[in-house]
């Protein structure tokens, strides 16, 4: 036993060493490892000035057999931190909240724009796709799907197929994705529209946890989405081919943001109370999506617009380019240019007024408020020996939310109620 | 009769396309695995989850999604 064990661990030292004095040699034994293998990997950082943080890997493992079917795997892990905007608007005094889980506050100063600073999460997600070349002209694919973090789960399925004709200069596709979200909500799930328990208000840590009992409901809840996808890919001649998709998206169930609160406020605009969000339990979605790609003096340009409508009354335009230019056969520069406009939800007010009527739905999230956002990219690429690729790409980010015509009382109209935010992307990719 | 429209629009489109296209000995382009739709798709995938966060708006190129309680 004694002898087997030390043989081991002389094999193991014989092929660690042979691997460091001999890379050809550890390059085949990875070969075989990987055989058969393409995989993508990238490592990307995102960051928002003085808010959100996170750091995303993520693998793609592609292998085929026999030129008919295809298995796609793909890993992704995600560490978020920071601080996101609450909803509530900013005051030319300091404002205490109560953290979701009624456990402590968080005071913002004067002038500032209230934001969460207890949001942290990690997140895992798998998926598998399996594409299948049926004949000639009939491909299908089936994928399932599953992410979970800390207050949130998904589950997911995924199906399609698509016809070639035209000597496969058209292609027809029609997919469709089931998936299956579950919710739990640090604190549990707020009473739509409730007002905020704040310590302060009340004499004693009992009476404080009563009244924050008050205004919460059931520790989870569910939305179900059901998506989709018709699409038409055509070959225009021989440097140039269009896409033009259509989708359409059905989600039913919680689609309140248990962490958002509207302000609520008097004439002279100070804030009275703080009252959690409510959004509708459903949203059909519609999308009309066109491409064109093609090649110009041996670069490649791509350039699509997306339009998007949905019953809460969001329509947004998203025009999005690149511009791939080679220097040299193994390497290549990309410019990425995109601009979205978006115009805000018909429940979407940036706070609400002391005395009226609350509405049925009521959101502050300037995320489904009226904006728009810029997105400046580039983007260098090496191809290396035996296939592999090195990139990495920088990315400017910039959202400008605008005011959707609410009139602005008292102090309001001295604050900045849709702060512009600004994140930067950076990311690696290794290809082989 | 809004269905009819549809239809009509679709075989039109269809009919349209019969007319486009190369033969394939012309397609040395879409050979090409930077001409492929899922080309970058790494890329593609990180900004959909970006935008998907950020924007009231999702999907188009692909399926809109769920799958994050994203802030």
């Amino acid at each position: 036993m004694q002898l087997t064990h030390k043989k081991n661990i002389a094999q193991a030292l014989a092929i660690a060493s042979c691997g460091l004095v001999n890379p050809v040699a550890e390059a085949a034994t990875d070969d075989r490892f990987f055989s058969g293998w393409d995989i993508d990997a990238a490592l990307m950082y995102y960051g928002e000035q003085d808010r959100v943080q996170a750091i995303e890997a993520i693998g793609d493992f592609q292998k085929q057999y026999d030129d008919e079917s295809q298995l796609n795997l793909k890993v992704v892990f995600d560490s978020l931190t920071g601080a996101s905007a609450s909803g509530a608007v900013a005051q030319s005094q300091h404002q205490t909240f109560t953290r979701p889980s009624g456990d402590g506050q968080y005071i913002v100063g004067a002038g500032d724009t209230p934001l969460d600073d207890s949001f942290k999460d990690t997140r895992l997600q798998l998926s598998a796709n399996w594409i299948e070349q049926l004949s000639l002209e009939w491909q299908s694919n089936i994928g399932v799907y599953g992410s979970r973090e800390f207050d949130y789960t998904s589950l997911g399925v995924n199906g399609g197929i698509e016809r070639s004709l035209n000597k496969d200069n058209t292609t027809l596709a029609i997919s469709a994705a089931y998936t299956y979200d579950l919710l739990e909500p640090v604190g549990a799930k707020p009473v739509p529209l409730s007002a905020m328990a704040i310590r302060q208000d009340f004499i004693s840590e009992q009476a404080f946890r009563q009244a924050f009992n008050l205004t919460r409901g059931d520790d989870s809840d569910d939305k179900q989405t059901l998506d989709l996808i018709l699409g038409l890919t055509q070959i225009i001649n021989a440097n140039w081919l269009m896409q033009f998709n259509y989708g359409l998206s059905s989600v039913a169930g919680y689609l309140t943001d248990p962490y958002k609160i509207l302000s609520v406020v008097d004439n002279s605009g100070t804030s009275q109370q703080y009252r959690y969000e409510h959004r509708p339990d459903s949203r059909l979605k519609h999308s009309l999506f066109a491409l064109a790609k093609g090649v110009v003096a041996g670069d490649i340009v791509d350039i699509s617009y997306r339009y998007n409508s949905d019953d809460w009354d969001i329509n947004s335009h998203t025009f999005d380019g690149h511009y791939r230019h080679y220097f040299s056969d193994d390497f290549y520069g990309q410019l990425h240019l995109r601009y979205y406009l978006q115009s805000a939800a018909e429940f979407y007010q940036p706070f609400l007024l002391m005395g009226s009527i609350l509405p049925e739905y009521a959101s502050a999230d300037y995320r489904i408020g009226e904006m728009t956002t810029y997105t400046f990219g580039i983007k260098f690429g090496h191809k290396l020996k035996g296939d592999h690729e090195l990139s990495y790409r920088l990315e400017w980010y910039q959202q400008t939310p605008k005011n959707n015509g609410t009139a602005l009382v008292g102090q309001l109209q001295q604050h900045e109620l849709f702060p512009s935010l600004t994140a930067v992307i950076a990311q690696v990719s290794y290809s082989f | 009769m809004k269905l009819k429209i549809c239809l009509g629009l679709l075989m039109l489109t269809l009919g349209g396309c019969s007319s486009l296209g190369v033969e394939p000995w012309q397609k040395q382009h879409f050979a090409r695995e930077d001409m492929a739709l899922n080309h970058e798709k790494l890329d593609l995938s990180l900004d959909d989850h970006i935008y998907f966060s950020k924007e009231g708006s999702s999907g188009g190129r692909a399926f809109a999604g769920g799958g994050c309680g994203c802030n």
